[in-house]
C-alpha cells in the first residue's frame, strides 16, 4: 500500500523559508485554499501555512549549533488527528496515506490539531475550519502537468533539494533508500503515529591531517635555499698556502 | 469535496517566462495567470541560474505585486507643506514630465554636475550611467559604495575578478570550502544549490563568521570571529602557508608577479616600483611584459617568462648597476613575519592553534588532493598544456569582509591568500564569470578633472571607472573632488563604485558644493540605506536662512510608499518587476556563469497598474526631451519609440555591434556578443526563456588570466581590448604608485597636504591589518562592543515589509545577544534595552542567542520601519518593535588628523564601513514606553494607494486583484 510522505534532509536545509511560502503561493489559489492572512498590513500578522521553518540553537558558545526545521503534517500511518474527529471531517487516504481535511464536514472543533502531537495543522479564522498540508494533492496527480512536477510545492521550490518526496511503502523509492542510508528518523515515535514524513539527521565532514603530509620533500621553501657563497675576491687559503 | 486541480474550462490559463527581481539574484520565473491574475510563481527549470529552484522571496512575488504599498501616480508635494510630511497631490505625467525637463534643462546648461543622479540595486546602472553620462553629470552612481565595493576593488585589483556577478566558488569540484563574512543575500539561489550538492558530495564546509546564522548553520564548523578583524587571520593564514611551505610555487611563478623583481633602492624614484627592462611596445591598459625575475639557474636576472627559467621567489639581489632588488614574494613573507597565529589569536579571539589547523587543511587539500581535468589549452607564452590543474580549496565572502574600514586590504589578502593556494580560475578554486577576468585595472576612467564637465556636452569620460595611478583621479588642480561624493579625490582614491552614502551629507553642507536636484531611484535614503538616518531625514528637510531648500528639488521613482518617498517633492511611480521589459545586460552586471557569458530579460507578463511607468522609459523620455546625443538623431528628433525598442537599436557608437543584449544580434539573429541590431531580438529572448548563455569551449573556461585561445575570443568579441595577460597583483604597484605620489617622489598629480600621511599609510602595496578607523577614534571602555546586521534570506534589504507574506516571517527584530552580555549588563531575554553608540541610541529588544560571539551584538538588517511607511498601519510590528540599527552608525568619523568630515569608509575604495561601530547594551527603564525608538509620525497614505485589508485570502482568477 502506498504511503506518500516527504524526507526532509537537515544536513543541508538552510533556512530559506522557500518551502514556506511557496506551499502558500499554491495552496492559497488551489483546492485547499484560500489560505487567510489576519492583519496582514498590521500588528501582528498572523495567517495560515501548511508549512513553517522553525530555527533552533543546540548547546553554548562556542560550541553552538543552529539547526533550521521545517515542518509540515507528518501524514502519520496512525494519525491522532483522524479518530477524535467527529464529523468524519479529517480522514486518511487509502490509496496513497495522505491525511487531508474535507471543509465541507469541518464543523472547527479543534479536536484534531489538540491531538496533533506535532502542532502542524492550520485553523483558518475566516472560514472557520481545520487546514493543513495535503502533500500538494491537486499537483501530484495533475496529468496536465509535466511529470517531473508533479510533486508538492515546497519540493520544486527547495533551493537546497532538501526536500525528498515519494512513497516510503516502496523499499526502492528515492525516499526509502534516504531513510535507510543516511539514517531517517521519525519525530517523537513514542507516541505511536508512526508518521510517515522522516528527518535525514546533519552529518559532519572532517579531515584528518598526518605529521608528514606537513612537512615533505618536496616543500618548495627548498628552492629557495641560498647556501652562504663568498665575494670572488675575499681572501682564501688556496691564495696563500704552498 | 473535490480533491483534484481545480480545472474550469472557461478560466483563461497563460504560463509566461520573465526573470525575478525579489533580489538581485534574477533567477528565471514562470509565472502562470489565472484570468489575468497571478496564480503561480516558479522557478524555470530551463534556466541556467536557478534550475527550477526558487526562493523565499521570489515565492511571495504575488503579494509584491498586490500590495496595498504601490504607487499608482505621479506625485507633487503640496505646496506648503514639509518635506518628510508626505503630504501630495497626484499630478499627470505630462505635468511631471514638464517639470524634468524645464529644471534639468535649465541644470544642463548651466552646471551639469548640479544634477545628482543616484540609484539603489537597480540592475539598470548601464541606463542610469548611460543617462548621466549623456546629461554631462558626473555626480552619478550605484549602492556599490554602500554595500561591497571593497570586494569589488580588493579583488579586482589583485585577481581581476571578484564574487557574485564577477565570479564565484566552484563547489563542484571543491573539496574545502570556507565562507567568510557571508550575508545570506550574497549569492542566494545558485549559492544555496552550490552548497547543497557540496556537502552531498563529502565536501568540507568551515563558515567564519562572528554568527552562526543561515548558510554557516550547516557548516561542518563554525569559527566565531570578532568583526573587522578578518585581515588578521587571513594574514596569519598566510604567514602560516608561507612558513610551512604550503603555496603552489608553480602559480606563483608564472600566474602571478610573485617572482618579479621589486627595486628596494629607496633613495630612487622607482623606489617600491617592478625593474623593467625596456619601455613597452605599446601603452595601454595591461601590464607590459617587460619584468624581471632572479633565475636560480644561471644566477643573474632574466625576463619573466624565459622559456626554461625557474626564478627565486625568495631572497635579496643586486642588479649590474648596483640596484637592490627582492622578489615581491620575498616582501610578501617579510610583511607577515609579525603576523603569528599566536599574534591574530589576540585580534581575532580565534585560538592560535585553530588558525593553524586551517592554514594546513587549506594548504594540504590544495597540494595532495589536486584534480587533473582532461583539457588542453594553451598559455599566452604559448605553452600548451595537456590538462587543467585545480586545487579544490574555494572560498566565498561578502559584506561581513567588506564593510569594514580596513575592508581592502582584508580582501587583497583573501585574494592573496587564493592566489598562492594556485585556485585562481581553475576547478574547485575559484572561477571568473564573463566579462571578467578584466586587466588589473580595467580600462575604463572617468574624467581626469573639472573640465570633463561642461555645460549641454556630455560628460567627458565615464561616470565611475577604475583608476590605475594618482593621475587617472578625478580631482581640481588643487587635488580637491569634482564629484559630489568626493569619489575619485585624494580621500578615497579608488572608489569605483562611488560613495552614496554621503551625497545628502554633502549636498546638505555644500561641500564640496551645493546642487539643485538629487534624483533617487529606488534607493531608500531616507532611511536603511542611510547611515545616521535621523540626521540625514532633517538634512533633506533643512532651509537655509532664505528659506529654501538647502537641496533644492528631490525626486524619488520608486513602486512602493518608501520612507524616501515621504521626502520627495515629485514622486515617479515605477512598475513591479511583473510589469516591465528590462535587461540584465553584459554592460552592466549579467548573470554569466562559469563557463561563459549570460544575459537575460525580463518581459511584462501583466500590465503596469494604475499610471505606473516603468524608470527605463522616464529615462528614455527625458534623454529625448532633453536632447540628450544617445537619445535623439542628428536633427535632434527622438531617435526610440520605447525601451524595448532602445535596447534593440542603441549601439556604444554607430556600427560597434555593441548593445545592451549579447544574444541573437545581427539582422536575422545569428551573431552573438557584437551584430548588428536584431529588430526580433526581445522574441528570441522570450523564445529562449528570456535568456542567452553562451558556453564556451571546455579550453576557454578556466585559467583566463592566462589563456591565450579564451584572451583573443575576449578580445575579438569585444569583452576586452588587449589579449594580454592578467597577471595576479599579489603586490600591488597600483598603490605603490599612489604612496610614490604622497611621498612626492613622483611627478604628476599630488595629495593635498593634508592628506599626505593618509595616502602614504593606506595605499601599501602588501596588505598589511589596521584597527578599524572608527575603533581607533572610539572610547573602547564605554563602547566595548561591536554590532553588526546580518541579511535574512526571507527578507531582501528593505524591499518587502509591503509584502502580506513576507513580513509574517519578519515582522520585527531583535538586538541579539550572547547570554553573558545580558548578564554583564543586567538584563534578560525579551527585555527592553538601549543600544548606543557614541552618535546616538535605539531602544529595541534584546533576544539572547548562543550563536554569537560574546563582543558582537546583531540584528537582521532593514526589518524595522517608520510608522506608516510601505502601505502598513501606524501601529505595525515593524514600527512599534522593529528598529533600525542604522541610528547609531555614522557616515561621517569624528574630527581627526585626516580632516573634519571624512567619510566613515575605507580610505581606499569609500566603502561603507556599516560594521565598524562600537556600542554598549543596557537595560530600558521600567517606566519607559515598551516600544522601539525612535518613533516618528506616522506616514500618511499618499493618493492612488490601494486599501490594506485586515482579513485577506488570496485566491487567484476570480477578478478580484487586477
Amino acid at each position: 500500500m502506498t504511503q506518500l510522505a516527504l524526507v526532509i534532509d537537515l544536513n543541508v536545509c538552510v533556512g530559506c523559508h522557500a518551502c514556506v511560502t511557496n506551499c502558500k503561493e499554491w495552496n492559497t489559489s488551489g483546492i485547499a485554499g484560500p489560505l487567510v492572512d489576519m492583519n496582514p498590513y498590521g500588528a501582528d500578522p498572523t495567517g495560515t501555512f501548511f508549512n513553517r521553518v522553525q530555527t533552533y540553537e543546540a548547546g553554548e558558545f562556542p560550541k553552538t549549533e543552529t539547526l533550521h526545521f521545517p515542518k509540515s503534517c507528518l501524514h502519520c500511518e496512525e494519525p491522532p488527528c483522524v479518530p477524535v474527529c467527529p464529523t468524519g471531517a479529517s480522514f486518511k487516504r487509502a490509496e496513497d496515506g495522505i491525511v487531508l481535511v474535507d471543509y465541507d464536514k469541518c464543523i472547527g472543533c479543534k479536536y484534531c490539531s489538540w491531538a496533533c502531537p506535532y502542532g502542524v495543522r492550520e485553523f483558518d479564522e475566516q472560514q472557520k475550519v481545520m487546514k493543513k498540508c495535503t502533500l500538494c494533492v491537486d499537483r501530484i496527480y495533475d496529468a496536465s502537468l509535466p511529470e517531473k512536477e508533479r510533486k508538492p510545492a515546497c519540493v520544486l521550490a527547495c533551493p537546497t533539494s532538501a526536500r525528498l518526496f515519494g512513497d516510503v511503502h516502496d523499499p526502492e523509492s528515492e525516499v526509502s533508500v534516504a531513510i535507510r542510508e543516511r539514517g531517517g528518523y521519525q519525530l517523537m515515535p513514542e507516541w505511536g503515529s508512526k508518521p510517515s514524513n522522516h528527518y535525514l539527521p546533519r552529518r559532519k565532514t572532517n579531515i584528518r591531517i598526518h605529521e608528514d603530509e606537513l612537512v615533505r620533500a618536496d616543500n618548495p621553501l627548498v628552492k629557495e635555499g641560498h647556501l652562504p657563497k663568498p665575494a670572488l675576491d675575499e681572501p682564501s687559503f688556496d691564495d696563500v698556502m704552498f | 469535496m473535490e480533491y483534484k486541480a481545480l480545472q474550469d474550462p472557461s478560466d483563461r490559463i497563460e504560463v509566461k517566462n520573465t526573470t525575478c527581481y525579489m533580489c538581485a539574484c534574477r533567477c528565471g520565473i514562470r509565472v502562470t495567470l489565472k484570468n489575468g491574475e497571478v496564480r503561480y510563481i516558479q522557478g524555470n527549470p530551463d534556466h541556467p541560474l536557478n534550475q527550477g529552484v526558487i526562493c523565499a522571496k521570489g515565492s511571495s512575488g504575488i503579494m509584491k505585486q498586490y500590495s496595498p504599498a504601490r504607487l499608482t501616480k505621479p506625485l507633487l508635494r503640496k505646496q506648503g507643506t514639509e518635506r518628510g510630511d508626505a503630504q501630495f497631490e497626484a499630478i499627470s505625467w505630462d505635468q511631471a514630465f514638464g517639470i524634468m525637463e524645464e529644471r534639468l534643462g535649465r541644470i544642463r546648461a548651466e552646471d551639469p554636475k548640479k544634477f545628482a543622479l543616484f540609484t539603489g540595486r537597480d540592475q539598470m546602472q548601464a541606463l542610469t550611467g548611460l543617462f548621466a553620462r549623456q546629461f554631462g553629470t558626473p555626480n552619478y552612481a550605484a549602492h556599490g559604495g554602500f554595500c561591497s565595493v571593497n570586494m569589488a576593488a580588493g579583488m579586482v585589483y589583485t585577481i581581476g575578478g571578484s564574487f557574485w556577478e564577477f565570479g564565484g566558488p566552484d563547489l563542484d569540484r571543491a573539496k574545502l570550502f570556507v565562507m567568510i563574512g557571508t550575508a545570506e543575500d550574497h549569492h542566494s539561489n545558485p549559492l544555496k544549490i552550490a552548497l547543497s550538492k557540496f556537502k552531498r558530495n563529502g565536501g568540507r564546509f568551515i563558515s567564519v563568521n562572528p554568527v552562526r546564522t543561515g548558510y554557516s548553520a550547516i557548516a561542518d564548523e563554525w569559527v566565531p570571529i570578532k568583526p573587522g578583524t578578518d585581515g588578521a587571520l587571513l594574514l596569519a593564514i598566510i604567514h602560516e602557508l608561507i612558513a610551512m611551505g604550503l603555496y603552489d610555487r608553480e602559480f606563483l611563478v608564472n600566474y602571478t608577479n610573485a617572482a618579479e623583481l621589486v627595486n628596494m633602492d629607496d633613495a630612487s624614484s622607482e623606489y617600491g616600483m617592478f625593474v623593467r627592462f625596456e619601455v613597452p611596445p605599446e601603452e595601454g591598459c595591461f601590464d607590459a611584459q617587460n619584468k624581471l625575475w632572479w633565475d636560480r639557474e644561471l644566477d643573474h636576472p632574466i625576463s619573466t617568462h624565459t622559456p626554461g627559467a625557474d626564478p627565486y621567489l625568495l631572497g635579496d639581489f643586486k642588479l649590474s648597476d648596483g640596484t637592490p632588488v627582492k622578489p615581491s614574494f620575498q616582501l610578501l613573507k617579510e610583511r607577515v613575519e609579525e603576523y603569528t597565529p599566536e599574534w591574530a589569536e589576540r585580534i581575532t579571539g580565534i585560538p592560535a592553534e585553530t588558525i593553524r589547523r586551517l592554514a594546513h587543511e587549506m594548504g594540504v587539500t590544495a597540494r595532495d588532493q589536486k584534480i587533473e581535468l582532461p583539457i588542453a589549452w594553451t598559455d599566452v607564452w604559448d605553452n600548451e598544456h595537456k590538462t587543467v590543474t585545480g586545487n579544490p580549496v574555494a572560498f566565498h565572502a561578502m559584506r561581513g569582509l567588506a564593510a569594514h574600514s580596513n575592508g581592502f586590504h582584508t580582501i587583497r589578502a583573501l585574494s592573496i591568500l587564493m592566489s598562492i593556494l594556485g585556485t585562481i580560475d581553475r576547478p574547485g578554486g575559484f572561477r571568473h564569470k564573463a566579462p571578467f577576468p578584466r586587466p588589473i585595472p580595467p580600462c575604463a576612467k572617468t574624467p581626469k578633472g573639472p573640465e570633463g564637465v561642461q555645460p549641454n556636452t556630455v560628460l567627458g569620460g565615464m561616470p565611475l571607472g577604475w583608476p590605475a595611478d594618482p593621475d587617472d583621479l578625478f580631482v581640481d588642480e588643487a587635488g580637491e573632488p569634482v564629484r559630489i561624493d568626493k569619489a575619485f579625490s585624494w580621500e578615497y582614491p579608488l572608489s569605483v563604485h562611488g560613495l552614496m552614502h554621503n551625497v545628502i551629507t554633502n549636498a546638505w553642507r555644500g561641500d564640496p558644493y551645493p546642487i539643485d536636484t538629487l534624483l533617487i531611484f529606488m534607493a531608500n535614503m531616507a532611511w536603511n540605506s542611510s547611515m545616521h538616518t535621523d540626521d540625514v531625514r532633517r538634512m533633506l528637510n533643512d532651509k537655509n536662512e532664505n528659506g529654501d531648500y538647502k537641496i533644492p528639488f528631490i525626486i524619488v521613482a520608486d513602486a512602493f510608499q518608501s520612507e524616501m518617498t515621504a521626502f520627495a517633492d515629485l514622486v515617479l511611480p515605477d512598475t513591479t518587476y511583473l510589469e516591465r521589459y528590462d535587461v540584465m545586460s553584459i554592460l552592466d552586471r549579467p548573470i554569466s556563469e562559469f563557463d561563459g557569458p549570460v544575459d537575460s530579460v525580463r518581459i511584462p507578463v501583466v500590465p503596469p497598474l494604475g499610471e505606473c511607468k516603468p524608470f527605463q522609459e522616464v529615462l528614455i523620455e527625458m534623454g529625448s526631451r532633453l536632447k540628450l546625443p544617445a537619445f535623439v538623431d542628428k536633427d535632434g528628433k527622438r531617435k526610440y519609440r520605447d525601451y524595448p525598442d532602445f535596447i534593440v537599436n542603441y549601439e556604444t557608437e554607430p556600427g560597434s555591434g555593441i548593445g545592451f543584449l549579447s544574444g541573437w544580434r545581427g539582422t536575422a539573429g545569428e551573431k552573438f556578443m557584437r551584430g548588428e541590431p536584431n529588430p526580433r531580438q526581445w522574441e528570441m529572448y522570450a523564445k529562449n526563456d528570456c535568456v542567452y548563455h553562451h558556453e564556451l569551449p571546455k579550453s576557454y573556461q578556466y585559467m583566463r588570466n592566462w589563456n591565450q585561445g579564451y584572451l583573443e575570443w575576449a578580445r575579438n568579441v569585444r569583452l576586452t581590448r588587449y589579449a594580454e595577460p592578467i597577471n595576479i597583483h599579489i603586490y600591488s604597484e597600483v598603490l605603490q604608485k599612489f604612496r610614490l605620489a604622497a611621498q612626492g617622489k613622483s611627478i604628476g598629480k599630488q595629495p593635498p597636504a593634508r592628506l599626505k600621511k593618509r595616502i602614504e599609510k593606506f595605499c601599501d602595496p602588501l596588505p598589511f591589518y589596521y584597527e578599524p578607523l572608527e575603533a581607533q577614534l572610539s572610547d573602547l571602555q564605554k563602547y566595548p562592543l561591536n554590532a553588526v546586521t546580518q541579511r535574512p534570506m526571507a527578507m531582501y534589504h528593505s524591499w518587502d515589509s509591503q509584502n502580506a507574506w513576507l513580513r509574517q516571517i519578519h515582522a520585527h527584530n531583535y538586538l541579539m545577544v550572547n547570554p553573558v552580555v545580558g548578564k554583564a549588563n543586567g538584563f534578560e531575554d525579551g527585555d527592553w534595552v538601549w543600544v548606543e553608540s557614541q552618535w546616538g541610541k535605539v531602544r529595541c529588544m534584546a533576544r539572547f542567542t548562543e550563536a554569537v560571539e560574546p563582543g558582537t551584538v546583531w540584528t537582521w538588517n532593514a526589518i524595522g520601519k517608520a510608522s506608516g511607511a510601505w502601505g502598513l498601519t501606524p501601529d505595525a510590528n515593524e514600527s512599534k518593535k522593529g528598529f533600525l540599527l542604522n541610528h547609531v552608525i555614522s557616515e561621517e568619523l569624528p574630527p581627526h588628523a585626516d580632516g573634519e568630515h571624512i567619510s566613515n569608509s575605507d580610505p581606499l575604495t569609500g566603502q561603507a564601513a556599516w560594521y565598524d561601530v562600537r556600542v554598549k547594551v543596557y537595560k530600558a527603564a521600567d517606566d519607559e514606553p515598551q516600544e522601539t525608538s525612535p518613533q516618528y509620525k506616522p506616514m500618511p497614505k499618499f493618493p492612488g494607494m490601494g486599501v490594506a485589508k485586515t482579513i485577506q485570502a488570496f485566491f487567484a482568477g476570480k477578478g478580484e486583484w487586477k
